[in-house]
């Protein structure tokens, strides 16, 4: 590494073309989504020729930033200087026609189609008779050598492997003759061998001049491909520095900063009995067959105990939360709940049993977007004001306005629809709808995803209260701060299985090591 | 008809105009067509006419009633014409007496088992229907168009393609009164019309009363999410499609007692028409949004105008005509009317909420600049 840029680079302008200076460059861009401020006035280079590795939790605002760098969306204020001359593109298709490409962490290939077409689609190489499909196959036979992956261009992307798969994605950058590639998490789904082809195809691409932003959480992973490492923390950039200044440690510390209180774990009150326990759960999964996506399992839950399960992406969380309360078959273990086996049980009577679900994806899966505030609370306990046939609107609105209340959902009333109502509040119709058929255990996959900090706090001041009042809570969360909060334990998951276990007293340096380590050694 | 003021009153007091007829287009629509066929001819507005019309709307009323419960599930069910003929045709067949040559005697159920057989028949149907969709995935539109099909050929095969002419039985059989399940009138109304209106308010009690009503509308509205609210979803689907063949099947009864005949292509393309009379009155084909209110207020727009065209003699070819671009122009209102809810609501509910955002980004910023703000503080 020839470079003595430390932290002077920040303020460049742009030198003689030697590898290290700064070939894209964000100036005090900001973005803002109504009331939310995602990046607040950010700077950042991207350097000629190297690895710049972006670090920062969930909600830091890397991906708000990469979209801007490459013409997904456009910044609020701010300017983008691409080798010192100020740019503004207004798609992705003008973004890499200035050389700019992003690799998304879902990959954005057809999986019908070859190698070849997908390479070309949608820059399909004219000829005299329609397509050249001749030239393009030749272009994408040469691409693929240089990448030392002699993949046939006919074959179907279907039929690679999820790394090789990659591997096409790059190709397709590289022959649209980008110049800077952005990769977001581009190794959260692969094997450690996969992982390792990767890192040699991206050292190839800096032999070539080609500068790579890199977006991972696996931290260890990302320091020994990364040249410069910028964090970001709720929307700001919080530390820069080349790779050779830092460490794992420093990395953590700038990430994770003094964090925002939410709360402390509950006491004074004595725990249940076991509530919840699993017994050698596993869990196919869904993407790779043969593998499994929760392995061989156990963990205990006592009622008043608040369980945080961390994770990073695919560790297996949300598989082994959906498979407890019966949205996934079990391949092998049993669920126990009081005692009772429940893993032969339908999602409905696991509920009945007092054993439920807020799930990940709110939108998706926790609300139904026709139906008002009140209708969505009322659903999953309707039973209890069921009269013979019918319902009482009575019964009824009074579960609906007492939801409201003890969940404290900002709302004109239960007739409100559920499009009005912010991210925050919901969740917590969402959380309000489990609550209401008065469940014994409750599971809640990423509670606080997507809902500001304040919301978040009074999400866990939920959870804290109904621990206190002998309900079993687990919760699971790819942000390490949220561990340190409300739960008695952290169970750290890592590739399906438990890595380590933590009481009150864990630091997060801990945590996110636990959880990083076994990518690669 | 009360909920319709309601629904269109209650949202927000001052309401403009072109909301209201927005929102209430299905009835405004009716309104319409009975003023201008009543200026065009001087027989529409009369009582008999009405009644007589009501009766031809009651059999597209009852299989839009099963098509909407279908649609509300984001489902869709093209087999209900095919289902009706062959209800027809069954209960025709059960007319003629079913002979068991193995006894040697020939079986005359009374009427009341014949109805009851052939709903369970339109039932059987409508299961078949729904295990195909709800377990083993097959999509709504394949499956009942397949159905479409097969109800069809049955129907064919049972008679040769030959119509059942006697349906009145006989006294010594004990199975007269056929003519009783929508030819004859009570209190001067067509049976049929009773028909329908019972049918109607039960879809409308199970719709807005009962714990199936709402499964129905999470169904349509989220799967997923209803799934794992408890919903039973796949019980629901196939319930669905049990009961719009069973509203099949009690139309295709209507039908043959009305015509006292049963022919084997009776109800064909009606399908169609019922898809049409849910669509008109609002429902979303994604599922989801619809009521019985509007859906009878569609069959009656339908039924209304194709009648109407023909008392003032409009060709059968332009009646088709008017239509298709009756439904087309509903559906466009449809699209209008769900686009507008989302635009209208996002600045309105600014307003409503604004307040609570603003403190809570307040209280985001400083902890996100300096440190810990006691989350306690802001509520």
């Amino acid at each position: 590494m020839t470079d003595e840029s430390a932290m002077s680079h920040n303020d460049d302008t742009p030198r003689e073309d030697v590898a290290g200076e700064a070939i894209l460059s964000a100036r005090h861009v900001a973005k803002s989504f109504g009331n939310v401020h995602a990046l607040k006035a950010v700077n950042f280079d991207v350097h000629r020729g190297q690895v710049t590795t972006l670090f920062g939790e969930n909600g830091a605002g890397k991906s708000t930033l990469m979209k801007i760098l490459s013409g997904v969306i456009r910044p609020t204020s701010g300017e983008i200087l691409l080798e010192g001359r100020a740019v503004s593109f207004a798609s992705t298709s003008e973004a890499q026609r200035l050389g700019i490409s992003i690799i998304h962490q879902e990959l954005s290939l057809a999986p019908n189609l070859s190698v070849r077409d997908n390479i070309f689609m949608g820059r399909e190489l004219g000829g005299s008779t329609g397509v050249d499909y001749a030239e393009e196959e030749r272009q994408t036979r040469l691409l693929m050598e240089e990448l030392d992956e002699p993949i046939d261009p006919l074959t179907p992307v279907e039929e690679l492997r999820l790394g090789q798969q990659q591997i096409v994605e790059i190709a397709r950058a590289l022959s649209a003759n980008s110049r800077i590639l952005i990769m977001d998490e581009p190794t959260s789904a692969l094997s450690a061998t996969e992982v390792e082809v990767l890192f040699r195809v991206i050292r190839d691409l800096k032999q070539r001049g080609v500068s790579i932003v890199y977006i991972s959480h696996h931290l260890e992973e990302a320091l020994t491909i990364t040249d410069h490492a910028v964090v970001l923390r709720d929307g700001i950039m919080t530390a820069y520095a080349p790779r050779r200044d830092i460490d794992l440690e420093w990395i953590v510390r700038n990430m994770v900063g003094e964090g925002f209180d939410l709360g402390s774990p509950p006491t004074g009150y004595g725990m249940g009995d076991v509530a919840l326990s699993l017994r050698e759960v596993s869990v196919p999964d869904a993407t790779v067959p043969g593998r499994s996506a929760v392995d061989h399992l156990s963990l205990d839950v006592r009622a008043g105990e608040i369980v945080c399960i961390y994770g990073l992406m695919g560790a297996g969380r949300t598989e082994l939360l959906e498979s407890i309360a019966g949205r996934i078959p079990l391949t092998d273990g049993e669920v126990v709940l009081d005692g009772n086996d429940v893993s032969r049980l339908s999602i409905a009577e696991r509920i009945d049993q007092g054993l439920v679900l807020v799930p990940e994806d709110r939108q998706r899966d926790g609300l139904v977007q026709t139906m008002s505030v009140g209708e969505n609370l009322s659903l999953a306990s309707i039973g209890a004001f069921t009269r013979g046939l019918f319902t009482s609107r009575r019964r009824e609105s009074d579960v609906v306005a007492s939801s409201i209340r003890n969940v404290h959902i900002k709302t004109d009333g239960g007739e409100a629809s559920i499009g009005s109502l912010s991210g925050g509040n919901q969740q917590k119709v969402v959380i309000g709808k489990m609550l209401a058929t008065s469940p014994r255990v409750v599971l809640l996959d990423e509670p606080s995803r997507g809902i500001d900090i304040g919301a978040k706090a009074e999400v866990f001041g939920l959870l804290s209260e109904g621990a206190r009042q002998g309900l079993a809570v687990v919760f699971s969360t790819s942000e390490v701060g949220e561990c340190l909060s409300i739960a008695h334990r952290v169970v750290v998951m890592s590739r399906g299985r438990i890595a380590a276990e933590f009481g009150t007293g864990a630091t997060k340096e801990e945590i996110m090591a636990a959880s990083g380590e076994a990518v690669v050694a | 008809m009360t909920d319709f003021s309601q629904a269109a009153g209650s949202r927000n007091g001052g309401l403009d105009l072109g909301r209201l007829l927005l929102e209430g287009r299905a009835f405004f629509a009716l309104i319409a067509i009975i003023v201008i066929f009543s200026i065009l001819s001087p027989v529409y507005f009369s009582v008999d006419n009405f009644l007589t019309m009501s009766s031809h709307v009651a059999i597209f009323g009852l299989l839009s009633i099963g098509m909407l419960l279908v649609i509300l599930t984001g489902g869709i069910d093209l087999s209900v014409g095919s289902t009706l003929g062959f209800a027809g045709v069954f209960a025709g067949f059960l007319m003629q007496g079913v002979s068991f040559e193995i006894f040697g005697v020939v079986v005359y159920p009374p009427v009341w088992a014949v109805v009851i057989l052939t709903c369970a028949m339109g039932a059987f149907v409508g299961a078949i229907n729904g295990v195909l969709i709800a377990y083993f995935k097959v999509p709504a539109f394949v499956a009942t168009l397949g159905m479409l099909y097969v109800a069809r050929g049955v129907a064919l095969l049972m008679t040769d393609g030959l119509t059942y002419n006697n349906l009145g039985g006989s006294p010594e059989l004990g199975n007269t009164g056929f003519d009783w399940l929508g030819f004859n009138r009570l209190f001067g109304i067509p049976v049929g019309v009773l028909v329908l209106a019972l049918v109607a308010i039960v879809a409308l009690l199970a719709l807005t009363r009962t714990p199936f009503g709402r499964w129905v509308y999470s169904t349509g509205g989220n799967a997923r999410a209803a799934e794992l609210s408890g919903v039973p979803v796949k019980r629901v689907q196939v319930s669905v499609y049990v009961l719009s063949g069973i509203c099949a099947a009690i139309a295709g009864l209507v039908l043959s007692s009305q015509l006292t005949s049963a022919g084997p292509t009776a109800g064909t393309t009606y399908e169609l028409t019922a898809i049409a009379g849910v669509v008109i009155g609002g429902a979303a084909l994604t599922g989801g949004r619809g009521n019985v209110r509007g859906t009878l207020l569609g069959a009656f727009v339908i039924g209304f105008l194709s009648d109407g065209l023909v008392i003032i003699g409009v060709s059968s070819y332009w009646q088709t005509v008017f239509t298709g671009a009756v439904i087309v122009l509903a559906v466009l209102l449809n699209s209008i009317q769900y686009s507008g809810r989302k635009k209208r609501s996002t600045p309105s509910d600014g307003t409503a909420s604004s307040p609570q955002r603003e403190a809570k980004s307040r209280g985001a910023e400083p902890a996100a600049e300096s440190t810990a703000v006691n989350p306690a503080s802001q509520s």
